[in-house]
C-alpha cells in the first residue's frame, strides 16, 4: 500500500492540459494535409497516391473539379510525396471535427491543359472549420456542464484503431472525466452515442435498436474516416459506409484513428451544440444539462 | 528437402500429383483430388506437423477448379509446406478434417460460406463468417461482385443450442458490450454463478476485407492490411507486405529490415503494457492500470516520433518502410526506453505486491496445455498454456535471427501466466529493441519500386503481439492481388476461451476474456 502511494507521489501531475494548453505533439506527427489550390498545377499524381479516395478528380469539358473530403482521410501523408509542386502539405492540424459534413469538403476548379495538366484556378471553397476552437468551447463547456456528460460507444464495425485511442481518453493523461465527462454500459443511461465505422450489414441493426434505446435529446459523433464515410472499405456488400447511412450524425471526427485530443475537440463541439439545440424551450425537461 | 517429397510421392503416387517450390521455405504439394485426409494424417503422425491454416481460392475462370490450401509447419524445420488440392465446380465439397484438426473448425465453415464448397462430414456444419439471416450468396466467388448490393436481411437470426435443468438459464451478451470493446455474442449458460458453457457468435464487424483486396491496387492494399485489426496495424501491414515481397522476389535493405523489427517488437509493448493494466482494472486494480495507461502513452508517443502515427500506420511499405530515421530520432528510442523501462518495471512491483490480485488472477481461467495444443492455439494464450511457438524464433524473418531474446514458456495456463508472458515479453522487446538499435545497418530504407510481377503465389507469417498473423497473396495484372488471405490470431484462438471460461464464474469472464484479448475485426475482417 505504502509502495503504491509512494509511487502516485512521485509521479505528481500526469495529466495534459489540452484543451488549455496546446498538446506537446511529435514534430513528425500527420495531421491534416493542406491544398495550396492557387499553386497546385497537377491534382493527378495526388489523387492517384491515395489509398482511400478522399481526392477525387472530374473532368468534363475542358474543366477539373478537385475534390478533397478530410472525413476519407487517414493521414498516410501520400498525397504530399507525390505532389511534386509543392501545393500539398502536412500540417499538424488535429482539430477538425465538424458538425455539417459538407465542411469537410473542399472543392476547387480548373481549367485544362492539353497535357493533362490544369491551370487558372477558377473557383474554391474552403469548407474547413470554422468551428470553434476546442479551447473557446472548453470554457464554454465548463460553464455549461460543471456536471456530467454520460457516452455510450458503439463499434458498428470498426477496425478497433479507433476504440485504442477512445480508451486512451481513460488513462491519467487524457483523463476525459475532468469534464464531468464519462461513458457508460448502457445506451439507456448515455445522452451521446460515440459512434465508429464502417457500420457493417451485420451490426445495422444493433446499431439502429442501440440508437432508439438512447433517450432524448441525444447527439450522435461519427468517429474516424470508416464512422464518417467507410474510409477505406466504403460500401460494399458487407458494409454500409458511414455512420449517416443509418442514423443521423451530429458532429464527424476525422482521423485515422483521431487522436484522443481531436476526440475531446469533437466531443466537446458536440456539447456545445447541444448547449444551442437545448436553447430555451427543453429547459427544463432535463434539468441536468439546463 | 527432396527426400521428403520423393518419399510423399512414393507413399501417396495417385493424389501426389507435383511439387511447386515458390520461394525458398515455401513448397507446395499439388495434390489431384480434394481428399486430403490420408496425407494430412501422415504429416501428423510422421512429422508431428501442426496445422497453420486452411483457406480456399477461385480459380474457376483459369483453371476451371476451385484450391484448398492446406498450410503446414514442422518442429525445428523454419520451411512451411502447403498442400494445394483442387475441387472442381461440379462437385464443390471437400472432407472436412475438423472432427481430428479442431484448429481448423471455423475456418473449414469459412471456406463453406465464402466460397460454397461444402465441407462434408463437418462436425457443426452451420454457419460462421455470414450470419444466418443472410441470403445464399458466397462473397469471394470471383462472380461475387464486390458492390453487391444485398437485399435487406429476413429470416432466423442465430438459434444457440438451449440449455435445461433446474437453476439453469442462459445469459446473452451482445452484440453490444459494456465496455469500450468491439462487438460480438456471447452466451452464458449458467448454473448459478459458475458457467456451464459459453457459444460464440462474430463475425459482426466482417466488412469484406478479403473480397476488397482483389479489387483494389497493391499501394492501396498495404493501407488496407493496417486496417485489418487497428490495434496490430504495422503487424499485419508488414505481414501483407512480406507476402508481397516474397512474392515478387523484392529484396528488402537490411536497414528497413531493422526500422521494421524494431517498430513491430515496440507494437507489442504497447499492447502487452495496456493488457497487463486492463487485466489488473478488470479485478478491480484500478491504479495499476491508471499506471499502465501512462507507460503506454509514452510508447505511443514515441511511435508518433517515429511514424508520424501513435498507431504505427503509414509507415511500412512495400520493399521497407516509408520514411528513414534521423538521429535523434533513434535517440528517441533509447531515451523512451530507459523511462519504459524504469516505469513498466515499477508497475509490476505494484501488481506483484498485491494479494487480492493474485487471487483473482491465479487459477482463473485456466486452458490445459493439452487443449491448446489440440485446437491450435496461438501467440501469448499458447505460450501460457506450455505450447513452446513463436514464429520470431521458429520462422525468422525481418531481422529477428540476428538479435538475442528468449520465448517466455508458462505452463499453468491460467490469467496470471497469460499476464505472466506479457510481461516477460515486455523485458526481451526492449532489450532487443535495444540490440536492433545497436546493429542497425546503414543504408536504403525501401527498395526501389517496382511493378509486381502477376500470377505468383507467397505466404508470410508474422508474429504479432497477439500471435501468428498469417498472410497469403497470388498477384493479379497491373500491380494488384489476386487473392488475399488473411489469418489473424484470433480465429485460432476463440475456442480458447470457451475452453477457459468452464467453471468459472460469470464474473470472471471480462478478466479472462481481456487476458486473452482477441480481436474481433482480426477474427471478422
Amino acid at each position: 500500500m505504502f509502495k503504491i502511494l509512494q509511487k502516485s507521489f512521485s509521479i505528481g501531475t500526469a495529466t495534459a492540459s489540452y484543451p488549455r494548453v496546446a498538446p506537446r505533439l511529435a514534430e513528425q506527427f500527420r495531421g491534416c494535409p493542406e491544398f495550396d489550390f492557387e499553386a497546385w498545377s497537377d491534382a493527378r499524381p495526388a489523387a492517384e497516391a491515395c489509398p482511400t479516395g478522399a481526392i477525387v478528380l472530374r473532368d468534363c469539358e475542358g474543366l477539373r473539379k478537385v475534390t478533397v473530403d478530410y472525413g476519407r482521410c487517414i493521414f498516410c501523408g501520400e498525397c504530399e510525396q507525390a505532389s511534386a509542386d509543392g501545393a500539398v502539405r502536412i500540417t499538424r492540424k488535429f482539430e477538425l471535427a465538424a458538425s455539417d459534413r459538407r465542411d469537410l469538403v473542399l472543392t476547387a476548379e480548373y481549367a485544362l491543359h492539353l497535357d493533362g495538366t490544369h491551370f487558372a484556378l477558377q473557383s474554391s471553397t474552403n469548407g474547413l472549420s470554422a468551428e470553434e476552437p476546442g479551447k473557446r468551447i472548453a470554457e464554454a463547456i465548463q460553464s455549461l456542464l460543471g456536471r456530467s456528460l454520460a457516452i455510450r460507444q458503439v463499434d458498428a464495425g470498426s477496425c478497433n484503431g479507433c476504440e485504442q485511442e477512445i480508451v486512451a481518453l481513460n488513462n491519467p493523461v487524457h483523463d476525459i472525466e475532468r469534464f464531468g465527462i464519462h461513458f457508460v454500459a448502457s445506451p439507456r443511461h448515455a445522452d451521446m452515442l460515440l459512434v465508429t465505422g464502417p457500420v457493417t450489414r451485420n451490426m445495422e441493426l444493433a446499431l439502429r435498436k442501440t440508437w432508439a434505446a438512447t433517450p432524448d435529446p441525444k447527439m450522435v459523433v461519427a468517429v474516424g474516416a470508416c464512422g464518417i464515410s467507410g474510409g477505406i472499405f466504403g460500401a460494399n456488400y458487407a458494409s454500409l459506409g458511414g455512420v449517416d447511412a443509418v442514423i443521423p450524425v451530429d458532429v464527424y471526427i476525422p482521423g485515422c484513428p483521431p487522436r484522443p485530443e481531436a476526440l475531446l475537440h469533437g466531443i466537446l463541439l458536440a456539447l456545445g451544440q447541444m448547449r444551442q439545440h437545448m436553447g430555451s424551450s427543453q429547459i427544463g425537461t432535463r434539468a441536468r444539462l439546463q | 528437402m527432396t527426400t521428403f517429397f520423393d518419399e510423399l510421392h512414393e507413399r501417396f503416387p495417385e493424389l501426389v500429383r507435383s511439387v511447386e517450390e515458390v520461394v525458398l521455405d515455401q513448397a507446395v504439394v499439388v495434390l489431384s483430388g480434394p481428399d486430403v485426409a490420408e496425407i494430412v494424417r501422415h504429416f501428423l503422425s510422421e512429422y508431428h506437423a501442426r496445422i497453420v491454416s486452411v483457406f480456399a481460392e477461385d480459380r474457376v475462370k483459369d483453371e476451371g477448379v476451385f484450391y484448398n490450401y492446406y498450410v503446414f509447419d514442422r518442429p525445428n524445420d523454419p520451411s512451411w509446406v502447403i498442400l494445394k488440392a483442387p475441387i472442381s465446380e461440379q462437385s464443390p465439397s471437400f472432407p472436412s478434417l475438423a472432427a481430428e484438426l479442431p484448429a481448423i473448425n471455423w475456418q473449414e465453415r469459412e471456406i463453406q460460406d465464402w466460397f460454397g464448397l461444402e465441407a462434408t462430414g463437418h462436425p457443426n456444419p452451420r454457419r460462421v463468417a455470414l450470419h444466418d439471416n443472410w441470403p445464399d450468396v458466397h462473397p469471394l466467388r470471383k462472380s461475387f461482385a464486390l458492390e453487391t448490393v444485398l437485399p435487406p436481411f429476413e429470416g432466423d437470426q442465430h438459434v444457440y443450442r438451449p440449455t435445461y435443468g433446474e437453476g439453469v438459464f442462459q445469459i446473452p451478451v451482445g452484440p453490444v458490450h459494456a465496455g469500450i470493446i468491439e462487438p460480438g455474442h456471447f452466451n452464458f449458460a449458467v448454473a448459478g454463478e459458475p458457467i456451464l458453457y459459453l457459444q460464440l457468435r462474430m463475425f459482426y464487424t466482417h466488412k469484406g476485407t478479403e473480397k476488397l483486396f482483389e479489387n483494389i491496387s497493391i499501394h492501396r492494399a498495404v493501407f488496407l492490411a493496417e486496417s485489418i485489426s487497428g490495434d496490430s496495424a504495422f503487424s499485419h501491414g508488414a505481414a501483407f507486405c512480406q507476402a508481397v515481397e516474397r512474392a515478387a522476389e523484392i529484396e528488402v535493405p537490411a536497414r528497413a529490415k531493422f526500422l521494421r523489427t524494431i517498430l513491430l517488437e515496440l507494437e507489442r509493448i504497447a499492447n502487452h503494457v495496456a493488457d497487463v493494466g486492463a487485466i489488473a482494472n478488470d479485478v478491480g486494480f484500478v491504479i495499476a492500470n491508471a499506471h499502465a495507461g501512462r507507460v503506454r502513452e509514452l510508447v505511443l508517443g514515441l511511435n508518433e516520433t517515429l511514424t508520424g502515427s501513435r498507431a504505427l500506420r503509414g509507415m511500412v511499405a512495400i520493399g521497407g518502410v516509408r520514411r528513414d530515421w534521423q538521429t535523434d530520432q533513434v535517440e528517441a528510442i533509447t531515451r523512451t526506453l530507459v523511462k519504459v523501462e524504469r516505469e513498466f518495471w515499477d508497475l509490476v512491483a505494484i501488481i506483484q505486491s498485491s494479494d487480492s490480485t493474485r487471487d483473482r488472477l491465479e487459477h482463473t481461467g485456466i486452458l490445459r496445455s493439452e487443449k491448446a495444443l489440440t485446437l491450435g492455439i496461438v501467440g501469448v494464450a499458447g505460450r501460457a498454456s506450455g505450447v513452446d511457438r513463436d514464429i520470431r524464433r521458429d520462422h525468422p524473418y525481418e531481422a529477428y535471427s540476428q538479435l538475442p531474446f528468449n520465448v517466455p514458456v508458462y505452463q499453468a495456463g491460467d490469467v496470471r501466466h497469460r499476464m505472466q508472458v506479457r510481461i516477460d515479453e515486455v523485458g526481451e522487446s526492449i532489450q532487443m529493441i535495444r540490440a536492433a538499435v545497436a546493429l542497425l545497418p546503414e543504408g536504403p530504407h525501401r527498395a526501389p519500386t517496382q511493378p509486381i510481377p502477376p500470377g505468383r503465389c507467397a505466404m508470410s507469417a508474422v508474429e504479432g503481439w497477439r500471435g501468428e498473423i498469417v498472410n497469403w497473396v497470388r498477384t493479379g495484372e497491373d500491380n494488384r492481388i489476386e487473392r488475399c488471405k488473411v489469418k489473424d490470431p484470433s480465429i485460432n484462438n476463440w475456442p480458447a476461451i470457451v475452453e477457459a471460461v468452464e467453471g468459472n464464474i460469470v464474473a470472471d469472464f471480462p478478466v479472462i476474456n481481456k487476458s486473452f484479448n482477441l480481436s474481433y475485426s482480426g477474427t471478422d475482417r
